[in-house]
Formats: structure tokens, sequence, C-alpha cells
């Protein structure tokens, strides 16, 4: 009999009651356990902070070498315990360092995914797939039309307008950390070798990178913030920048930009259509709907629990399949970001 | 099918209206007939196919997935076609060369049984993102960003001639187009009009713009009061009297007693109004007629319609398009008092005096009753030309009303909005109802006027706020005020508030606001005006 009692849903998120421990939780707390770096999961301002070593890496280049009072470097598949219960992350395959929290208490081992995804990515390591009794995913991308294409064959397209419009800079809109740098090795594995540009708020995280031994090749910041109101040749080029600044002055001043958006929700066309993008590349660090079944039925749970994202088709094909499954409805959790 | 699966891929993403005529002028240049024809008659929206309709293609894809599945992705998609087509497993068997000309013959020809057969036998051969054009050509509503007429801004352009040459064969061809393109070709004879009661394009107005106003030279402008009905053209030649609404569909069944055979022939443009000349009636009373294909007698005497003439195209079969407005106005006004003279017919009058202070004050006036939306200005020296043009028609209509509402529910959208919550149901506080002051009760719908960053404020809000499910409809905490622009308020009875307004969109989102603060029932009721 599985026994859950000790991990309980609170305002803050997951939380390991015998550990007195929060797992990526939305608020400061004195003991957070963190999944990945993304800025939803890894927020600043608690007191201990339990990572890998690549995680309290990027948590301090966000927020600083003194981000907390007291941090644990825990190495993928390195046992921990914390008050009796039994910790190890694993990876997730989601960006580098990124880890599934595995728990084991009262004869009953949970293993919390955090955010994940099954496809290839030379940027980190690949999902780890860890038999429990209890899984808790994320879904994100949680309903059967999405269904993401290979990764190679979408660079493939990035290549291809780059022939096309010799005359236009190629801007492609992708998070700072781990989608960013993802594109660029894909890139480099598809043979470009050439320069690549990228905003300067991704310049510290892609060094991060190579400095974990991520080849990411010759990488340039695009000057900004030096000329006013000219113009920058960066003809036939690729320069990467947060979605955020795709919509910015920093954009308009690259001549006649073609905007390029890599995300997950690139495959609803009405939705990829909205931010004025003109090539839609479906690649996400998220599990797509077969991944995520995929992987609920590899880790042979008999209990499925739903963070965050189209939790009900979830719920409903773990039904099917007979296993018990709940929605936690966790709030403070970004979807992929576009 | 890839070819056109690609052209519809090209126009959604392309970004600017000039590159999506370009991808135009390629696809005509070379596409053969007939396909080209049936695929723009698809982007015109004017490809009809029978007995396939979205509960068929329903019905198939609930054969192929989990029915609560595809619900709820299709919840989420917002559009049937692609949701359909992301759905739709791949198999091996794919077939190229599939031609828009062979499904749509094959599809004329099968029974509903044998409809569905055929679409989900291409379903299985084609790829997603020709399952994805296949689909959007059977249900329609494309929404790829290509209106008609930048269908024949396009083809003018790939033929070199004028576009209002082909406006004006327009009414008169059909899909796939094949009179057009024979003449284009130069393998026929122009297409002709002539004496025959067809639909003529319709000279549209643009809104004055505030910037606008320090330029205007008033004096040159003739200023009509903007009727709130419908815009309707009548068309009288030798086979008929024919009512065409605004976007040219054939309404003279819905309105027989104007549609009634007369001496003069020609064609003239005006507004569809409730009521008799004497006595306009209200907006809601045109609509119980427009929504009514064939009125009983009893309708038509209780709810009578007239038409309110403001402009002449044909005057006993002479195009007097070209001319200026002013030389219009004077043919207009003498067949009023002779070929045109009938009781269901009037003129709309020029205001007289229509400078900025006068027209100012007009535009505040016109409130009372709803039935007048604003001014019109029309250049005196403007001919009658197809769609919107510079300069030459604007509509200036009195300022919306506003109100602070309270966001009750919240459904995701289709199109553009798609996959974002973005149908909102607002309601204002019960006082001046037959509820309780305390309750929220519904007063709107509105699904526009915010900015996309705003959008996806209003979706996060909703996805941490809601508190309950209705199928697709999202129960939200009652505490985000927005407020509202709004024409008007009626009284409803449909509606549990008694009230419905008009027209309602996003003015500003009031994140700051309590919605303690909100307006109540008996505000808004102190509001209406008929």
């Amino acid at each position: 009999m599985i026994d859950t009692s000790w991990l309980k849903i609170s305002k803050s998120g997951l939380y390991i009651v015998p550990a007195k421990a929060h797992i990526d939780p939305v608020r400061s707390v004195n003991t957070a356990i963190i999944t990945h770096g993304h800025a939803d999961h890894a927020r600043a301002g608690h007191k201990h902070v339990i990572a890998t070593p690549q995680t309290l890496e990027i948590m301090a280049v966000r927020y600083g070498a003194n981000f907390a009072e007291q941090k644990t470097a825990v190495k993928y598949n390195q046992k921990i315990q914390l008050a009796g219960v039994n910790l190890t992350l694993i990876p997730a395959g989601h960006v580098l360092g990124s880890a599934q929290i595995a728990m084991e208490y009262a004869d009953t081992k949970i293993i919390a995914a955090g955010d994940y995804k099954r496809k290839s990515d030379p940027t980190c390591a690949p999902f780890q797939v860890e038999k429990c009794d209890v899984f808790i995913t994320e879904a994100t991308f949680g309903l059967p039309v999405f269904s993401h294409p290979t990764p190679e064959a979408e660079i493939q397209k990035l290549l291809e307008v780059q022939q096309l419009f010799p005359e236009r800079s190629v801007i492609i809109g992708a998070y700072s950390l781990g989608k960013a740098q993802r594109i660029i090795a894909l890139l480099r594995a598809a043979g470009y070798e050439d320069t690549i540009f990228i905003h300067g708020a991704m310049k510290k995280l892609c060094e991060l990178y190579v400095s974990f031994g991520i080849e990411l090749g010759s990488l340039q910041t695009t000057p900004i913030g030096r000329i006013d109101n000219q113009q920058i040749s960066l003809a036939n080029k690729f320069i990467l920048a947060p979605p955020s600044a795709m919509g910015t002055k920093w954009a308009q001043r690259l001549c006649d930009p073609l905007i390029v958006s890599a995300s997950g929700w690139m495959q609803v066309r009405q939705r990829a259509k909205q931010g004025g993008v003109e090539l839609p590349l479906v690649i996400s660090d998220h599990a797509d709907w077969n991944d995520i079944l995929r992987t609920i039925k590899e880790v042979e749970a008999s209990e499925v629990w739903v963070t965050h994202g189209r939790e009900d088709a979830i719920i409903h094909a773990c039904t099917q399949m007979g296993l018990a499954a709940k929605a936690l409805s966790l709030i403070g959790y970004e979807d992929e970001s576009e | 099918m890839k070819i056109f699966a690609d052209l519809l891929h090209s126009l959604l993403y392309a970004p600017q209206r000039l590159v999506k005529q370009a991808y135009l002028v390629e696809f005509i240049k070379n596409t053969p007939d007939p396909d080209r024809g049936y695929a723009l008659s698809a982007l015109t929206g004017e490809l009809s196919i029978q007995g396939v309709k979205a509960g068929l293609i329903r019905k198939i894809a609930y054969q192929k997935c989990d029915p609560v599945l595809f619900d709820l992705s299709y919840d989420f998609v917002g559009d049937l076609a692609e949701t359909t087509a992301l759905i739709w497993p791949n198999t091996t068997r794919q077939v190229s060369g599939i031609r828009i000309s062979d499904i749509i013959s094959k599809l004329k020809t099968a029974n509903r049984i044998d409809a569905g057969t055929l679409v989900q036998e291409w379903l299985d051969q084609l790829p997603e993102s020709q399952r994805w054009a296949l689909l959007k050509l059977l249900t329609g509503g494309l929404r790829v960003g290509v209106s008609a007429r930048m269908v024949r801004l396009a083809l003018a352009q790939s033929y070199q001639i004028d576009v209002n040459e082909i406006e004006q064969i327009w009414p008169l061809i059909e899909p796939p187009y094949l009179e057009l393109f024979n003449w284009l070709d130069g393998k026929a004879d122009k297409p002709d009009a002539a004496g025959r009661a067809v639909f003529r394009p319709m000279m549209l107005a643009h809104p004055l713009l505030e910037s606008e106003i320090a330029e205007m030279d008033f004096a040159s402008f003739q200023a009509e009061w903007k009727w709130d009905g419908a815009r309707i053209q009548l068309v009288s030649g030798s086979d008929g009297v024919r009512i065409f609404s605004r976007s040219g569909d054939d309404i003279s069944g819905t309105f027989p007693e104007i549609a009634k055979p007369l001496s003069w022939h020609g064609v003239i443009d005006g507004e569809l109004l409730a009521g008799n000349p004497n006595k306009i009636g209200s907006f809601q009373q045109l609509q119980l007629r427009l929504n009514r294909k064939k009125p009983s007698v009893k309708m038509i005497s209780e709810t009578p319609v007239f038409m309110r003439v403001y402009d002449i195209l044909f005057d006993n079969n002479i195009d007097v398009r070209e001319h200026p407005l002013e030389y219009r106005r004077e043919v207009l006004e003498a067949q009023m008092k002779t070929g045109l003279k009938t009781c269901y017919l009037d003129l709309s009058p020029i205001l007289a005096d229509a400078s900025l202070a006068n027209l100012q004050t007009w535009r505040q006036q016109c409130r009372a009753g709803g039935l007048i939306e604003g001014v019109m200005l029309k250049n005196k020296t403007s001919s009658y030309q197809a769609g919107r043009i510079k300069g030459s028609w604007f509509k200036w209509k009195r300022d919306p009303l506003t109100a602070d509402l309270v966001i009750l529910y919240a459904q995701r959208g289709h199109g553009k909005r798609s996959s974002f919550f973005s149908d909102f149901t607002l309601g204002a506080w019960g006082e001046g109802s037959e509820y309780d002051a305390q309750t929220l009760l519904p007063v709107a719908k509105a699904y526009s006027g915010f900015t996309d960053d705003e959008l996806k404020k209003l979706d996060k809000f909703v996805r941490e706020n809601i508190i309950q499910k209705f199928g697709p409809v999202r129960e939200v905490e009652k505490t985000l005020v927005v407020e509202i622009a709004f024409d008007s308020v009626q009284y409803s009875k449909r509606h549990k508030s008694g009230i419905a307004t008009r027209f309602p969109r996003f003015k500003a989102i009031r994140w700051d606001k309590p919605a303690r603060d909100a307006n109540s029932i008996s505000d808004l009721i102190a509001m209406i005006d008929i």
C-alpha cells in the first residue's frame, strides 16, 4: 500500500513534510529543492537551496552569487538524506542541470519530474526513466494535438529561409535559458559554422553552458544601445533574442528582420500567427502528448499527479489506462514561453 | 492539394498585405484551371460544398480519436479543421498529386455517407499541412488574413488590369470563375452585366480619425445621418427586383415587400430600416426581420421595413458611378419623385450647414433613440467606387457609452485568439434589477479591444482564478473589473438582467479597481435611450 501523506500541496508548491522542504516553491521558504533554473521554478529568496551544480550556477548568474545562505549541490544520481527522506536528482532532459526529484519515504517512491522532455537535446543530459509508485508530471503540451516533430527537421527550415532571403536578418525568439543554447547547438550539428549573434541577456548563460563543456561555436553579442536610430546590418545572420525583446526597439533596428519563434505552441497555427511570427518552429523543451503518455507507462507508476498545463486530457488518458490520476492545479508556473 | 496548402501556409504567416498579395499573384500565374478558381473561391468565401459540414468532420474525427480528448483539444485549439488535422494519425499510405478539382468534383456527386468515406480516405493519404488545407477548403473560414477584395486586387495585378473591371464583373461569375479566366486569358469576351439584376460592389466609408478633423474641408462634403440599420442595394432589372446585403448576398426573399417589380430599371444604395418613413423602428425590430428567411404575412404587417435611399449607381440602365456625388444626388432626387416614388422608399436628407461645430453637436445629439449612429461625410466630387476609397466617404460615429463591469465567465476564442481565454461574459451588480443587489448579472459578452499583451495577462488571470467549469466555459473569481465601451443599451427579455448592450468591447482593464466599485444594472438602465 502506498503512502503519500508525507507529500502535501501548500500555497508555495509541493511540500515534503518530514524534510520540511518545498519543491520549486513560488514564494520564499527555508528549504527549497529546485528542479531547474527557469525563473518560475527557481525563484530568489530561499534560505537553503538544494539543486544540481548546474542549476545552482544558473541561479548564481540570475540572482548573484549570494542568492541563498546555504547551497547544497547534488550531482545526478547521488543519493542524499533529508530528515529520513531519501532524495535523488535524476536527469529530466529539459535544460542544463534540470532534474527530476525522486523521493523515498514510508516505503513509497514518488518522482516529481518537474519540466521534462524526451526529444534529443545536445545541451543537457537525456531524461532518465526511473520506476516509481507515484509520478508527478507536468502537462504543458498534454493534448493529443501536440506531436512535436524532430528538432533536426525544424532546424533545416531555419537554414532554408536563410538561403531564401539572403538580404534579411533571421531573428529567433527563444528563451534565454535552454532553448537558445539548444538552437545554437542544433545549428552547429547541422553544419552551420558562422558566427551566431545573441541578445545581451543571453551572454552569461551561453558562457555558463560552454563552461560545462557544451560546444556553442563562435558567438557574438549583438551591439545594442550604442548607436541611436541607426539600422544594423546583420543581413543573412542568425540572431537569438528572448521573446520579450522581439517587439522592442532592439528588434526594429535590425534590417528587415524575419521573425522566427521556436516553441511547442507553434503547432497551433493561429497562436503562432499572433506574435507576428513569419516562421514558426516547433521546438519544445517539454514532452509532447505521446512522450508524456510513454513516460507514464515506462515509469510504471500506479498513480499519476499532474502539476500544471492541460491536465484534463492527461487525467482522462490515465484513467483509460487504469491508473489513478489527479490534478494538483499548482499555480505560478508559466507555460512554455513563446 | 500541396500547392494550395503551401499557399495557405504562406498567406497565414506573411507579415504584410503586399507580401500576401505577391503570394496570390504567384499562385494565380502558376496554377492551372479549374484548381486556381476553386482555391481562390475558398479564399473569397464563395466556395460551398454541399453535404460536408462541421458536423460530418467532427463525426469522422470521433471515429479516429477518443471523443473526450478530441473535444478538449478542440476547446484549446479553437478551430475544427486545425484540431482534426493535428489529431489525425499519420499513415504510411500517403499519396501525392490529389487535386482540388478532383476533390470538389467527387464530392459534388457523392451522397452524405460517401462524402464521409471520401474525406476519411483523403485524410489518411495526406500529411498534416495538407489535411489542414483540405479541411479548411471543406469547412470554409480560412482565417489566413485574406479578404475577397485582396483576391481581386491580386487578379488585377496578375493580369495588369484595373481592379474596378474585376469588381464589376465579379457578381456575374461563379467558382471556379472560368468565365473570368477565359476573358483574362483572351479566350472569350468579357462577361456582361447589362440589364441583369446583379449586385454591384458597394462603396464603403472610412472612420473619421480625430487626427484628420483639423485637415477636413467640411464645405466640400455632403453630410447625412448615419442610419442604424442594414446597408442594402436595390437592383431593378429586366428580370425583376433584387435586394442585396452589404456582402452581396441576395436577401430578396427576406423582404418581399421591397423586392417588388418597378417600371424604373437601375441600382440604388441605401439603408434598410424598420418601421416607415414617418416613424422609424428600432434596430432590434429590424433584427427580427433580418433573422427570418421567409417572413409570414403577419410578421410583414407587424414589423414593416423600408429603404432610406442615399445614392444611385445606375439610372435607367445608364451607369452613373463615374459621375460626382452632387450629380448622382440630383438624378436620385429627380427619380425619387417619379420612377422611385413608392411608400417603401424615401430619401436620406442632406444636413444643411455642416460646419465642424454643427457636426460635433449633431454627433452628440444623435444618441436619442439609437436610430442614428452618427454622421456620414461624403466628398461632393467623389465617384462611386468599390471598397473604401481614401478621402471620399467618412463615417463619424457618436462616442460610445462606457461602464465598469466584472468578468464572470471566460471561454477560449477562435481564430487569432485561439487557445487563449479571450471571450468574456461581464456582469453588473444587481441593484435596479429584480435580483439581489449583491449578485452580479451578465450584461455583456466581449472579445475584442485588448492588445495581444493584455490578452496574455487576461488568459493568465482566468487560468489562475477558475472556480467552476461548465463544458468549455470557466467561471472565475469575481475580482477583475474591465471598462467596457458599447454602442447602446436596450431592454431585453432574453437576458436575466433585463438589459443587453450592443457591440461591447474592452476599453481598459482595471486591475486596480475593486469589483465592489463596478456599475450596477440601474446605472446601465439610465443609459437606455429608446
